[in-house]
């Protein structure tokens, strides 16, 4: 069973999300080191991820692109910024140009993963630190699907 | 990356245009300011309550207090002869609902990391159970 909290900061532009896998510590850390099982959770299911280029090591970069319903393309990238093996990840998720290259004029968002050994079971803590409230807002408006505006959440508004 | 999100019409918080966003940023771009609105989001609080928490000057919370006036993060009310400093809910509410969008994806990523593990598990134990059946 998966074990989720949620941690927004509001002031500190920050988001703090704990789970709990019933897996030893390397095979959650294979969900990350592992591209082709990256790929299976880090797009959502309408747009899902695929990685093109995977220098897993400190320095070392991730290129990617996200597909759309309508076949479009999202470039985006990771820059690893530090890694220790079953441990920690600390990355720089932004988006790219067409040719892979990180596109300035666009946010990005510093991310760190944290793994703990807890009793069998592995905590997974990742850190999401966003540089502005504008830059959450653009980065949350990115692509979506205008038909898709009556989301569950709006309807909890509404009553 | 973030893409492919369902999004609240605009009718869901205020709207900020491109100066707002940088006082806001800037305001909160200071340790005390920020520690000032923790303070003030539990209960409002005069500069004099405030100045006594801090190793600075009455003159230097005042002026970090317009700074987050201007920024619209804070308001001030008159109270008989002292003035109290409140949060200003809509403009945390608008970025508390961001951080709530992006709480949905990390759940919904986490729950498809849940799966892959468990499919895992399910392989690991018919290969134990087939290992079991040969012996």
């Amino acid at each position: 069973m998966t074990v989720i909290s949620t941690t927004p900061d509001r002031e500190k532009l920050e988001m703090t999300v704990v789970a709990e896998f019933d897996a030893s510590v390397d095979q959650v850390w294979q969900v990350w080191e592992d591209p082709r099982k990256l790929e299976k959770w880090w797009g959502p299911p309408t747009w899902p991820a695929t990685f093109t280029t995977f220098e897993f090591t400190e320095g070392g970069k991730a290129e990617y692109h996200m597909t759309g319903p309508e076949g479009e393309k999202a470039p985006g990238y990771w820059r690893f910024e530090a890694i220790e093996e079953n441990r920690r990840i600390r990355l720089l998720d932004g988006f790219a140009t067409e040719d892979g290259s990180p596109n300035d004029q666009m946010p990005n968002m510093v991310m760190e993963m944290t793994l703990d050994e807890a009793g069998g079971k592995t905590k997974m803590t990742t850190v999401t630190k966003f540089n502005s409230l504008e830059e959450l807002e653009q980065l949350l408006e990115m692509g979506m699907d205008e038909g898709m505006t009556l989301a569950m959440g709006q309807i909890d508004d509404l009553l | 990356m973030v893409v492919g999100l369902p999004t609240k019409p605009d009718a869901a918080g205020p709207e900020f245009d491109e100066d707002q966003v940088d006082l806001i940023f800037h305001a909160l771009s200071d340790r005390t300011r920020r520690d000032i609105m923790g303070k003030v989001s539990q209960s409002e609080q005069s500069i004099s309550d405030l100045a006594r928490q801090y190793e600075v000057s009455f003159a230097a919370i005042q002026k970090h207090v317009s700074v987050l006036e201007k920024a619209s993060l804070v308001t001030k009310r008159v109270d008989g002869r002292q003035k109290l400093v409140q949060n200003n809910p809509e403009t945390l509410r608008r970025a508390t609902e961001l951080l709530a969008e992006y709480e949905r994806i990390w759940t919904q990523r986490i729950n498809a990391i849940g799966q892959i593990l468990g499919e895992e598990r399910q392989v690991g134990d018919r290969k134990r159970a087939e290992e079991r059946k040969r012996r």
